[in-house]
């Protein structure tokens, strides 16, 4: 008997065990959700304490009623006008010049009938307990989408073009920031200064009313 | 005896599939890698509602509150009425505290402090619901919550 080469394995039915498990792992797969908006809520105030005084002006109230309609400082409003009500609002500066709380930086119409600046400015929502949670999300969102315009902004024109504020904290909080982060954090805080997020929830109405 | 034989020309050589495995491989680990398997089973309706103003979470600091409607298999028991599920059970409102409390312990112990709540709503919940969960939270003193998003926006500005 002369010399035998060993047989070669067959690897046809590979790509068939491949395709098995692959497919397995395609129809278990659920790709989880891991991004929201983030809050944080209002710790419980002892009950002796007097609530803070707040200006009927710097006030802009959101309510949103059991059939999901939208009424803004008393007039019906589309969801798609909100953001852009909520940024003249923020962004009015209505403290006259001169006045300690004058705000320098604001670019809305400075009315005096509105917000006297943005640090003073509270959003209201108020929403019905029969509110669908779609829209209680769709209204945070374009609040949100509010202050991030005026941030964004803001951040651009002190730090420049390459500096968005919603874009910078996206890549320090994933890590991904190159630079000084330190240097990018205290500018962050400092345009969160001058927009702080002021989102104020009321306790929701009992149905129907 | 010649060496070189000459090829038989006309017929086109089959296409060789020895390569298959490996592009199938490929694929495999890919997915493979991605998949992470639930670790709790749903047993509540959650269609996320829309946003796109998110913040991204930091999975190894969260616990899950999920909310919405019984699936369609458990309304028959269940009724058709909001839930709120944490772990692989219903709770009701009451017991949402201790439920947090056992979550949170399974979380390293140097995050216990930083928790999130992540809260995966169903968009058809009533925001009732959500408000007496927060309620909770806030006696409880867990502050920071994140509401989870699906990526997009429907209003197109």
């Amino acid at each position: 008997m002369g010399r035998r080469a060993t047989p070669e394995v067959n690897a046809g039915s590979m790509a068939d065990i491949a395709f098995l498990l692959l497919i397995f792992f395609l129809v278990t797969t659920t790709i989880e959700k891991d991004k929201g908006i983030a809050r944080q809520l209002p710790p419980i105030e002892p009950p002796t304490e007097a609530p803070p005084l707040i200006k009927e002006k710097n006030l802009f109230i959101v309510n949103v009623n059991k059939d999901d309609q939208l009424l803004v400082e008393d007039n019906l409003m589309e969801l798609k006008d909100l953001r852009k009500a909520a940024i003249d609002f923020l962004d009015n500066g209505g403290a006259p010049a001169g006045s300690p709380e004058y705000c320098s930086y604001c670019k809305g119409s400075r009315s005096p009938s509105s917000s006297d600046n943005p640090e003073k400015a509270v959003i209201s929502v108020q929403n019905d307990r029969l509110t669908s949670y779609d829209m209680y999300i769709r209204v945070q969102n374009e609040l949100v989408a509010a202050y991030n315009f005026l941030r964004d902004r803001e951040s651009k024109r002190l730090y420049g073009e390459n500096f968005v504020f919603t874009e910078i904290s996206k890549q320090i909080n994933e890590g991904s920031y190159k630079g000084n982060e330190e240097a990018a954090k205290k500018k962050l805080e400092t345009i969160q200064k001058m927009y702080p997020l002021k989102l104020s929830e009321a306790e929701p109405k009992t149905k129907g009313q | 005896m010649s060496k070189f034989k000459k090829k038989k020309g006309g017929e086109l050589p089959a296409i060789s599939t020895a390569s298959l495995p490996d592009i199938v491989f490929m694929l495999l680990f890919f997915f493979m890698v991605v998949t992470v398997l639930r670790d709790n089973n749903l047993l509540v309706k959650n269609e996320l509602p829309k946003a796109d103003q998110v913040e991204k979470l930091k999975k190894d600091r969260a616990v899950y509150i999920y909310a919405g409607k019984p699936s369609s298999r458990y309304q028959e028991v269940f009724g058709t009425e909001g839930r709120i599920q944490i772990g692989d059970k219903y709770t009701s409102i009451e017991n949402i505290g201790l439920a947090l409390e056992e979550a949170r312990r399974k979380l390293l112990p140097e995050l216990q402090d930083k928790v999130y709540v992540a809260l995966k709503v169903d968009k058809e919940t009533n925001s009732g619901l959500v408000s007496d969960i927060k309620q909770v939270l806030r006696e409880r003193n867990l502050l920071k919550i994140i509401y989870i998003t699906t990526p997009g926006n429907d209003l197109g500005n």
